[in-house]
């Protein structure tokens, strides 16, 4: 058997199941990896280690007594700072939580536990989950597995930085205009963004409640995928979460087949301002689709160039709204109560010390977009657009089953060369944004190494509203076909890690 | 329309943010720069086009009015900055006259 860190999450719930390796042996491997390596990756804000041995053990025992296992009980994972955890803190990356222990699990935190998934702890994120670099967290940025230098993406940088250094098989993030599929790509692993309301945001920090969707990272596409249905379903506590049975993603994913299948290229997204190796290995990876027996075609999308700016009003203005509820006066920081101040003086030098300036920056665009007088010009406006881009995607999906296109314009880029530049930092979104206005499922799988850099290139496979298994029929025919051809998984070239 | 520094000095007091004078310097003109740059959606949103709050369709959401159980004062309390009598403590509310 290979050595219990590196095994995929289907191994290891085989082996769990089948006796091969006991829950805790598995815990043990990988809080042994976070040990060794997690100095340098700094991927997790805390780790859980004892509540994971209880966890683990707990697998072991149902095991032991001849209960049923469910498909990924005693499969460690890396969850996002940005889920509730009753016995861990909770900090979303921000100074104004730090130590904040929830009440209450979110939704998604108490289905994996019931599944039987093992928390190994919970992972750095940008502030809020503004951001694509984790460079926003209070906590000080992660680093990426590939090149220590470079950042992880963002804002699930955390998760994926975990993955991609085997401290965990698999990382649940959050997706509000990219904040998955983008570290996914840039740490060489699969990101996934599902349907909109197909997963819980309850007891999900918001951001954006409109955008906002939990999903899964991982090594592999059927990893993900087994994720995906674990996470997913309708939660009566998240009014907009979808009553409707969870596309079927798992058999999709063991489906690897795209013949007959029909692609369209979005032309928009290959153009100026994209990296020459990243370019490089998307038409690579499109041309392999089309020798796999799919349709190519090139599907162009027009308003998809106008997804940054709507998206750079809309979602500051949920955020101005939702994190008004951070006034230090039921929990978390309070700054400057001496007595003497009012409640309204003790918010705002509560909000200036607890937030940092990304946080603020938006905040204030969004308050910006929303005042009287700017509403009809900036967020009116934006929310239109909204609409362009939803019927761009219902066009396309009229004559194709899913769109391609890179995840990110380039590959990772040095930490701190973006960290003062918000517009520059903002672009590294622009692929992923239009499926979070649109609300549809999108995926990132890992599709080689830029020529010229070295680092790991993402393909993004768009699909329909609560068609997301498509995509991950796609990205297991990628993901195949480009680890037949390569000899071993694309993770074994990772070089940052010595 | 460009943003002045005193604008964003009133962003930040309608934000809340007791935001100090080299903050302010810092932010203005970085807000400046993506208020122009997202204005670009005022080129393509034309008259008659509906605007999108929502990806998906909502209608009213409704459940059967059954009691569930609370969460106990306790509990909420214990994340508090500071309790008094079983409640949350606050700063005064009102102007002193």
């Amino acid at each position: 058997m290979a050595e219990l860190f590196r095994m995929t999450a289907a191994e290891i719930a085989a082996a769990v199941r089948g006796g091969g390796a006991s829950a805790a042996e598995v815990t043990e491997a990988h809080l042994a990896r976070i040990e060794q390596v997690d100095p340098q990756v700094r991927a997790f804000l805390h780790v859980a280690a004892d509540r994971a041995r209880e966890a683990a053990r707990a697998v072991d025992q149902r095991r032991a007594a001849g209960e049923p296992l469910g498909p990924l009980a005693g499969v460690p994972l890396a969850l996002k700072d940005v889920f509730t955890t009753k016995d861990m803190p909770t900090t979303c990356g921000s100074a104004i939580l730090n130590g904040w222990l929830p009440p209450y699990d979110a939704t998604i935190t108490r289905r994996l536990r019931e599944a039987g998934v093992v928390i190994l702890g919970k992972t750095n994120m940008d502030e809020f989950a503004m951001g694509s670099s984790t460079e926003n967290s209070a906590f000080g940025p992660s680093h990426n597995p590939w090149d220590l230098s470079r950042v992880p993406g963002g804002s699930s940088g955390g998760s994926s930085a975990a993955v991609a250094a085997y401290e965990a098989p698999l990382g649940v993030g959050t997706d509000t205009g990219g904040s998955i599929r983008q570290p996914g790509a840039v740490c060489g692993v699969v990101g996934v963004k599902p349907t909109y309301g197909g997963n819980s945001r309850y007891g999900v920090v918001a951001f954006a409640s409109s955008l906002d969707t939990p999903g899964p990272l991982a090594r592999t596409v059927l990893d993900a995928a087994l994720l995906h249905e674990v996470m997913s379903g309708h939660d009566p506590c998240d009014a907009t979460s979808i009553d409707a049975p969870v596309p079927p993603v798992v058999a999709a994913a063991r489906h690897a087949d795209v013949s007959g299948m029909t692609i369209g290229v979005v032309p928009e997204f290959t153009g100026e301002g994209f990296q020459p190796g990243v370019l490089a290995r998307f038409t690579e990876a499109v041309e392999l689709l089309e020798s796999l027996g799919a349709k190519v075609t090139e599907v162009s999308c027009p308003h998809f160039t106008y997804a940054l700016p709507a998206y750079y009003l809309i979602a500051p203005s949920e955020a101005s709204s939702n994190l008004a509820r951070f006034d230090g006066m039921r929990y978390g920081l309070r700054v400057g109560d001496d007595g003497t101040r009012s409640a309204e003086e003790v918010m705002a030098l509560t909000r200036a010390q607890g937030f940092g300036a990304e946080v603020k920056r938006r905040i204030m665009l969004g308050t910006y977009a929303l005042s009287s007088g700017y509403y009809d010009a900036y967020y009116g406006k934006a929310q239109q657009v909204r609409t362009l881009i939803t019927r761009d995607f219902e066009a396309a999906f009229d004559r194709v089953d899913v769109l391609v296109s890179p995840t990110t314009p380039t590959t990772a880029f040095p930490l701190g060369e973006r960290v003062d530049d918000p517009m520059a930092m903002y672009l590294a979104d622009l692929c992923t944004i239009p499926s979070d206005l649109a609300g549809n499922a999108a995926l990132s799988v890992p599709c080689g190494l830029s020529p010229d850099d070295g680092l790991p290139v993402g393909l993004q496979i768009m699909a329909p509203v609560l068609a997301d298994d498509r995509m991950y029929r796609v990205g297991a025919a990628v993901e195949a076909a480009l680890d037949t051809s390569r000899g071993h998984p694309l993770l074994n070239d990772a070089k940052g890690l010595a | 329309m460009p943003i002045a520094r005193d604008d964003v000095a009133h962003l930040a007091r309608l934000s809340r943010l007791a935001l100090a004078d080299d903050e302010l310097d810092h932010l203005a003109p970085q807000l400046d720069e993506i208020i122009a740059a997202v204005a670009r959606v005022q080129e393509v949103a034309a008259e008659g086009i509906p605007p999108t709050s929502h990806a998906v369709p909502l209608v009213n959401v409704f459940r059967e009015d059954t009691e569930v159980p609370c969460l106990d004062a306790e509990t909420v309390l214990s994340q508090a900055p500071a309790v008094e009598q079983q409640r949350f403590r606050v700063p005064r509310i009102l102007a002193e006259d």
